[in-house]
Order: C-alpha cells, then sequence, then structure tokens
C-alpha cells in the first residue's frame, strides 16, 4: 500500500500550464497562496448548517456589486430625477426589473444571511481566544454594512427613503451640544435635499464598499491565521497527526469545503430567484409601499418604519421615554445596543466555547436574547399601539411596556455575562469531534 | 441543542407572523376590502381597461412612467395604440402624460391629482377596486362627493355617469366593544346607464390595467422565475451528487 | 488517523461529476450575464427619443437648406434647383467615388443624384472625416474654394469637399461620400427621415 501519506495537495501541473504556473510564481506567490488558504487550508470536518453563512455573505456581497454597478448605468442622483430613473430602469431598460430586484432582495438577504452567521458565532463561541479580533472586524463589517444600508435606502427618493432619513438624521440632532450642527453638516442643507442624495450616492456606491471589501479581506485573513472554530468549540490544533502533520479532525478546505459550499450557493440562490421572481416585495417588507410614491417633504406617510432588519434597534429606541426634554437616551440605548457586541470577547468569562457543552444558566440567557431579539424586532415593525393600553401602570401601551422589559432582557445577556459564565456548570469538552 | 431547537421554531413563526401583519401601508383598518379579479393574462380585460384609464382617468391623472408604445404587451398594434389611445400626442414612443395643466388643476381640486403609474403598487389592487365603487353623494363635501374607503378624499367621482349615483345611509345598530355603532351601507339611488354587473367588469377591467401597469414586468417575471427554479432544482442535484462523492474521503 | 481517507477514489465518476457541475456552472454563468449585457442596450426611452422625423416640405424654397435633428446628428435636406441636379452628371472627374459604391446610403439612393426624387436631397450632415459639419456652398466658382467649385459642401475643420449629392472629391481627409439615412416621402408635401417602409 501507499507509504507516508502525503498531505493531499494537488498534483504539480505538467506541460505549458505548469510552465506558464511557474513563471508566474517566481513573480507572485499564486501556488503559495492556494496552499494556505484553499488546498492545505485544513478546516475541522463537523461544519453544520449554520457554517454556510460565511461563503453565502461573501457571494451576496460580489452579487449587490455587480448589480449595483449595472444600476449606477442608468440611476440618476438627482432629487429630481431619482425616483423617475427607477422607474425607467424597471421599465424602459432591458432586464432593468430584473437587477433592481436582485439588488433590492440581495440587501435583505444579505441581513438575513449576516445575522444567521452572527448566531452561529455566538452559539459556538467563534469570538473567544484567539478570535477576538475576527470578531472585532466582524462587528465593524456589520456597522458598515448598516450605513450602507441607510445610504442605499434614501436613492429611491421614495416616501420612506425620505422620511426614513429624516428620523434618522435626526437622532444625530438629538446628540447633545453638537447634535444640530452635525446634523446640518450630514445633510449638506438644513433640510434633506439634493445635497443630501448626491452625498448618499457617493458613500453608497463607492466609500463604503471600498471599507467593506477591505474589512472582508482583513476578516478572512484574521480566520485564516488562527483557523476556523467548530460547532464542539474544541481546538483541532491541539490534536495533530504526527504522520501528516495536519490536525486529525481537518479536511483541506478545497475541495471538501469547496464543494459542500456550492450546494449550500444553490439551495440559497433557489430561495433567492423565488423571492425576486415571485414576491420581490415580499409583504411590503423588502420593497415598501409607501417608497413608491415620490418624496413629497410637505406630507409625512401616516406609518414610518426603517426597513424590517433596522427594527430591533428601532424598538429599542422608542421604548426608552425622553429624558430632559431630550431623544438622546433613546440614541444612545440604540447605539449601545449596537456597539456592546463589539466587547462580547472580553465579557464571556466561560471555560468552553460552543453552546453544546455550557451550562443551563447560559443557555437560557441566550435563548432569551435571541427571543427578545425577534419580538422587538416584530415591535419595530407595527404601531405602538398594537397591543392597546394598560390602564393600571397610567395608560401606556402594553407594546411599549413589553419593548422596554425586552431590551433591559437584551442588555443583561451581555452585562451579567461576566458573572453567570463563571458561575455556570459547563459539561467536559470531547477530545475530538462529534462527526 | 433545546436552545436551537427553541430558536428554530420560533424564527419561521414569528416570520409568519410578520408576514401576516405585513399589507400594504395605506390597507385601511376598518373598511372590509373587496377581492380585485386581477388577471393579467386576460390581454382582453387589459386592453379594455387602458381604453378605461385613458378616457376616464387621464382626463386629469398622469401615468408618466408609462410609454404609450410598452402597450404592444398586452396585444395592441402600434396602429390601434395610435388611433385608439393617444390623444394628446402623436408620438408612440411618449409617456402617457394627461392634458389637464397643473396650475388649473390645483385651482379646481385644491391638489394635483397624483400620477398613477404605480398606485396599485402603493395601494394594492383591492384598495383601489373598492375605492372606485365606494364613492357616495355627500352635500357636505366640497367637491359634493365623498368615498367609504377614503374618508374626505378631494377627488369627485367621475364615473357616476356609469355607475349612476350612490347615498350611504344607515340600516341599522349592531353591537361592537360594548356600544351601539351604527351599520352603513350603499345602495344605488340614480341609475347610471350601467347596471352594477356591468360597472363592476367595467371597474375590474381598469383595476386590470392599472396593476398591469404598475409592473408591467410581472408576467415576464413570473414565467422566467419558473424556468429558473427548475434550472436551479437540476443543479442542486448536480451538486449535491458532487459533493457526496467527494464527501465520503472523509471519515 | 487523518480524516481524508482516500480509499474510494473513483476518479472517472469524480471527472464526470466536475464536468456535469461545470455544465450547470457554465448555464448559471450565462444566466447570469445574459441580462446584465443586454441591460446595456438601447433602453426604451432611447428608441423612443431615436424615432424618425416628419418633415413638411411645402416652405422650403429652391435652393435652401434646412437643418433636422435626428438621432442626435444634424441631417439636411435641400431643394435642389434643375441647375444644380444638372451639374450633378458632369463632376465625375473630381470625384473619389462617383457612383457611390463605398459610401452608405439605402438602395434607393445609389444613384447620381443620390435621392429618391432629384429635386428632394436628404444626407446625414456629418464629414466622414472626423465628425464635424459641413457648410452649405452652393455658390458656383466661389473666390476661396476655386474657379472649378461646381457648388456643394465644404468642411472647415480639415477642408475636405463634396459636391451637390454629397459625395467626396479626390484626394480629401474624407474618405467616403457623405452617408444617406433611409427615408420615405409621406406624401408630395411631407418626408419622413428614419423610416422607408422597408424595415430597419
Amino acid at each position: 500500500m501507499a507509504s507516508i501519506p502525503k498531505p493531499l495537495s494537488a498534483p504539480p501541473l505538467g506541460g505549458l500550464p505548469g510552465k506558464l504556473l511557474g513563471w508566474v510564481d517566481d513573480r507572485f506567490p499564486l501556488s503559495t497562496l492556494y496552499k494556505e488558504h484553499l488546498g492545505e487550508y485544513y478546516a475541522p470536518k463537523n461544519f453544520n448548517l449554520w457554517y454556510y453563512f460565511g461563503s453565502l455573505a461573501l457571494l451576496i456581497l460580489v452579487m449587490q456589486i455587480v448589480t449595483g454597478i449595472f444600476l449606477t448605468m442608468n440611476y440618476k442622483p438627482d432629487a429630481k430625477f431619482a425616483f423617475a430613473s427607477v422607474e425607467y430602469i424597471m421599465r424602459d431598460v432591458s432586464a432593468g426589473w430584473l437587477i433592481r430586484y436582485m439588488h433590492s432582495t440581495g440587501a435583505s438577504m444579505f441581513f438575513v444571511v449576516v445575522y444567521l452567521h452572527m448566531m452561529r458565532g455566538l452559539m459556538y463561541g467563534s469570538y473567544k481566544k484567539p478570535r477576538e479580533l475576527l470578531w472585532v472586524f466582524g462587528c465593524m463589517i456589520y456597522l458598515a454594512l448598516m450605513a450602507e444600508a441607510f445610504f442605499g435606502y434614501l436613492l429611491p427618493w421614495g416616501q420612506m427613503s425620505y422620511w426614513g432619513a429624516q428620523v434618522i438624521i435626526n437622532l444625530f440632532g438629538a446628540i447633545p451640544f453638537i447634535g444640530e450642527d452635525l446634523a446640518v453638516w450630514i445633510r449638506g442643507d438644513y433640510n434633506i435635499g439634493d445635497a443630501t442624495l448626491n452625498r448618499f450616492f457617493a458613500f453608497h456606491v463607492i466609500a463604503i464598499p471600498m471599507v467593506l471589501l477591505g474589512l472582508v479581506a482583513a476578516h478572512l485573513t484574521a480566520l485564516h491565521e488562527v483557523g476556523s472554530n467548530n460547532p464542539d468549540g474544541i481546538d483541532i490544533k491541539k490534536n495533530i497527526d504526527p504522520k501528516d502533520g495536519k490536525p486529525r479532525d481537518g479536511i483541506p478546505f478545497h475541495p471538501y469545503y469547496t464543494v459542500k459550499d456550492l450546494v449550500g450557493v444553490v439551495v440559497f440562490l433557489a430561495v433567492f430567484t423565488a423571492i425576486i421572481f415571485f414576491a420581490p416585495e415580499m409583504g411590503g417588507y423588502f420593497l415598501e409601499a409607501a417608497n413608491f410614491i415620490p418624496a413629497d417633504p410637505l406630507k409625512t406617510p401616516a406609518h414610518i418604519a426603517p426597513v424590517w432588519y433596522f427594527t430591533p434597534f428601532y424598538a429599542m429606541l422608542r421604548a426608552v421615554p425622553s429624558m430632559f426634554s431630550s431623544q438622546f437616551p433613546g440614541v444612545a440605548v440604540m447605539g449601545g445596543a449596537t456597539l456592546i457586541l463589539f466587547t462580547l470577547p472580553w465579557l464571556d468569562r466561560g471555560k468552553v466555547r460552543s453552546v453544546r457543552y455550557r451550562g443551563p444558566i447560559y443557555k437560557a440567557f441566550l435563548t432569551a436574547f435571541v427571543i427578545s431579539f425577534l419580538i422587538l424586532g416584530y415591535l419595530g415593525v407595527v404601531p405602538t399601539t398594537v397591543w392597546g393600553q394598560l390602564s393600571l401602570l397610567g395608560g401606556v401601551d402594553t407594546a411599549t411596556l413589553v419593548a422596554r422589559v425586552l431590551t433591559v432582557v437584551y442588555f443583561s445577556f451581555f452585562i451579567l455575562m461576566p458573572w453567570y459564565t463563571k458561575i455556570d456548570k459547563e459539561k467536559a469538552e470531547p477530545l475530538q469531534v462529534t462527526f | 441543542m433545546k436552545s436551537i431547537i427553541k430558536t428554530l421554531i420560533a424564527v419561521p413563526a414569528l416570520v409568519l407572523c410578520l408576514l401576516s401583519g405585513g399589507t400594504a401601508v395605506f390597507a385601511s383598518e376598518e373598511v372590509a376590502l373587496d377581492t380585485a379579479p386581477i388577471n393579467l393574462k386576460d390581454q382582453a380585460s387589459l386592453q379594455r381597461g387602458a381604453k378605461n384609464f385613458v378616457n376616464y382617468c387621464m382626463n386629469c391623472h398622469n401615468a408618466s412612467f408609462m410609454r404609450y408604445s410598452h402597450l404592444t404587451q398586452i396585444g395592441l398594434t402600434e396602429d390601434e395604440i395610435k388611433s385608439n389611445l393617444m390623444f394628446s400626442t402623436d408620438k408612440i414612443g411618449d409617456t402617457m402624460v394627461s392634458a389637464l395643466d397643473p396650475k388649473d388643476a390645483k385651482e379646481w381640486f385644491g391638489a394635483l391629482p397624483p400620477d398613477l403609474t404605480l398606485v396599485a403598487r402603493v395601494r394594492g389592487s383591492d384598495w383601489i377596486y373598492t375605492y372606485l365603487r365606494s364613492f357616495y353623494r355627500d352635500d357636505t363635501s366640497p367637491s359634493g362627493w365623498n368615498n367609504v374607503v377614503f374618508k374626505n378624499v378631494s377627488m369627485p367621482n367621475p364615473l357616476h355617469d356609469l355607475q349612476g349615483t350612490q347615498v350611504l345611509t344607515k340600516t341599522g345598530e349592531k353591537e361592537e366593544h360594548g356600544h351601539m355603532t351604527p351599520i352603513m351601507k350603499l345602495s344605488v339611488d340614480r341609475a347610471g346607464t350601467m347596471n352594477q354587473m356591468e360597472y363592476d367588469l367595467f371597474i375590474k377591467d381598469l383595476v386590470n390595467y392599472l396593476t398591469y401597469m404598475g409592473e408591467p414586468a410581472r408576467p415576464a417575471r413570473t414565467q422566467v422565475g419558473v424556468i429558473v427554479l427548475l434550472f436551479l432544482v437540476i443543479a442542486f442535484f448536480a451538486t449535491l451528487w458532487l459533493k457526496n462523492e467527494y464527501w465520503k474521503d472523509v471519515k | 488517523m487523518s480524516a481524508i481517507v482516500l480509499d474510494q477514489v473513483d476518479p472517472q465518476k469524480r471527472r464526470l461529476l466536475i464536468a456535469v457541475t461545470s455544465v450547470v456552472g457554465a448555464g448559471a454563468a450565462a444566466a447570469v450575464a445574459i441580462p446584465l449585457a443586454t441591460s446595456m442596450k438601447p433602453s426604451a426611452r432611447a428608441i423612443a427619443a431615436g424615432a424618425s422625423v416628419p418633415v413638411p416640405l411645402a416652405t422650403i424654397e429652391p435652393g435652401q437648406q434646412i437643418v433636422i435633428e435626428f438621432r442626435g446628428a444634424p441631417h439636411w435636406i435641400i431643394r435642389r434647383t434643375p441647375e444644380m441636379v444638372m451639374q450633378l452628371g458632369k463632376n465625375d472627374a473630381l470625384l473619389a467615388d462617383p457612383k457611390s459604391e463605398s459610401s452608405k446610403q439605402p438602395a434607393y439612393a445609389k444613384n447620381v443624384s443620390r435621392a429618391i426624387k432629384e429635386e428632394w436631397f436628404v444626407v446625414k450632415g456629418v464629414c466622414t472625416h472626423l465628425g464635424c459639419s459641413p457648410t452649405y456652398r452652393k455658390d458656383i466658382g466661389a473666390a476661396d474654394l476655386g474657379a472649378e467649385w461646381p457648388g456643394g459642401f465644404f468642411c472647415p475643420c480639415h477642408q475636405s469637399k463634396f459636391d451637390l449629392a454629397g459625395r467626396v472629391f479626390k484626394g480629401m481627409p474624407a474618405p467616403l461620400n457623405l452617408a444617406v439615412p433611409q427615408y420615405m416621402f409621406a406624401d408630395d408635401k411631407n418626408l419622413v427621415i428614419g423610416e422607408d417602409g422597408k424595415g430597419a
């Protein structure tokens, strides 16, 4: 039989392709890069469903950039022409409707995928040492993505675009002392108008995409530097097979995870295309009905809500009452809810990574956190009067009360974590992954 | 593990809640809307609807994102469009713009009649279908008309010579939330040139056309979608086969 | 024991599956590339703006030139006098392509007068050299153009000369006769530039 098995690198190329590759390799580390990041990047063999979302996020990023480029060929970032140019794309440009729907659906799907990707990180402790920086880069990507979505949403110049931006910029205006001037500086005018639209276009089309690409590169570099985590949370590098120097529980990313991720891509595309071709508006959540009305600074829509992916934070914002005649506390809570994510690696004092081996207290808090995030998301979509009033507590809206409770739950997941992860009764981790 | 299962159940449940609650922003909470019988494959209906739109609505309303030349998609030839549907222009490539001067509109109605190209996407077909059949005579309003679906609308009823004049009368009372609320019903007081069935058909054609005009790509969209999904089913099996073959190596 | 055990490798099956997946992938790539590429074709708005232009002829005097914009370029309609038409047959020695073999015109304009009716000359007023619009010089034997000048068009940019049927002179920077667009007579008093009922 075979003698000492070698690492699973592809056999060297022969003939002309081989010579060409050799020429390139003498001048650019192509083969080395391939080996380090694909052919001999050993990832744990027990990746499950939760592990598809990273590659899917990358796919969506590429799709948004490509569809975005083609939209920019016909879109006009001028307040007088913007709305009409979107309808122009939908009607007069060949296949324009398809490109538009891909972009609008892609934006929402980006958040679906990213939230699930973050959930994986939470569940399996992928933020714990030595992956703290990986997690921080990820949080920065999340912030950049939210900014990208916010800037992009103004571009169709519909009623919801205009008034949604109005609300968010006014939040910045609520910051004490500098708020007013800051809001004017952001807008480039005393009111949202052409100046605002043009600069949001610049941010959306070039500035933030470049930041995103840079952060994604940093994110993947940080990942490959330490290696991937896995659903059991154990370190596969601690169990090396002396015969080939590779982790016993590891498999080369290429071809095993490239073919597996390909299946994931196809399933994702099936969902994606089902939405694009059969329900692009998604009941008014991906393309809001009010946004089919051109922006009118003189008429506020009856019901302004941000797009669904912002609603958990919006619910928190609304739940906090104004204090000292300022909206700022609500803004601070909303901002804090996003920023607290960055601190996660240092809050967690648990010894195990994966939820599979965590104790009951952690599991309870994680479940409560997820449920509160989802219900807050729902509450952000509906008016605060949706569940009536509680006359017992002075006629306060029931939904507001619930949102307040859930905001506390959300924050306590983080704030109490140093305590409950320390005292929790964790289980013993296995020595090898469960496959 | 259990928390994961709980999450996996909670997520679809909540998504379903959200989707069932999410209707067009202007869906009226009190008025029950009739279902508009939309059929975008019925080209005859769409053509009649286009005629209805041009003859009755375009006196005041624009559809400035809709080009006349696109109407070939509903089975009309350019000559048919030019001779039957184009009154304010002679260029087939022009958009459907009303002859009404915006200044006059402001003076007569108080507000510019809104552009109707996208109205079906904003209000929904059911709303428009119900709205156009719910005008009634109201001497207390500036135009003399009111509407059950859109209270105190500034639009007068342009179709009353077809539908006839409706009045809103109280036919009884019912118990609701602990107090008595009146039951109001619409009925035709003075007949028009169409009976109810004919008028409903007229409105159905019109709303069918408005739905089409809101998104002309919709028929093509669903057709292509079926083909794409079939292709992806094939792609799924191909890629799964490939994956399973390679993963035989993984122990 | 490593996680990878290569005892079930069937190279032929793997090659087949890779081939099948590649075909599917190529199909997907085409399905994406085609709509994107088609979106770059002229839109309905561009096509509408490029629609044919009707031109009423009643007010045009003999010898007069009018300029019409069609698809963003100047087009001329010149009502040639009988003398101008007669002159056309006598220019051959001066011209590079008197029979319009190389230049662009519809079949009905491939004659001496390069027109459907000799009296009405319809031509795209763009010099075939580098795109300037030549000047109409119907004055025969003009001082600056020489005693031989039979009347025609003179391009100020690089001095190319064309006769009253738009045919380029020999030795000019411009290589071809002026292009004639598709056009037709809707009736005796009206012309339409851009269509001739014979298809695009």
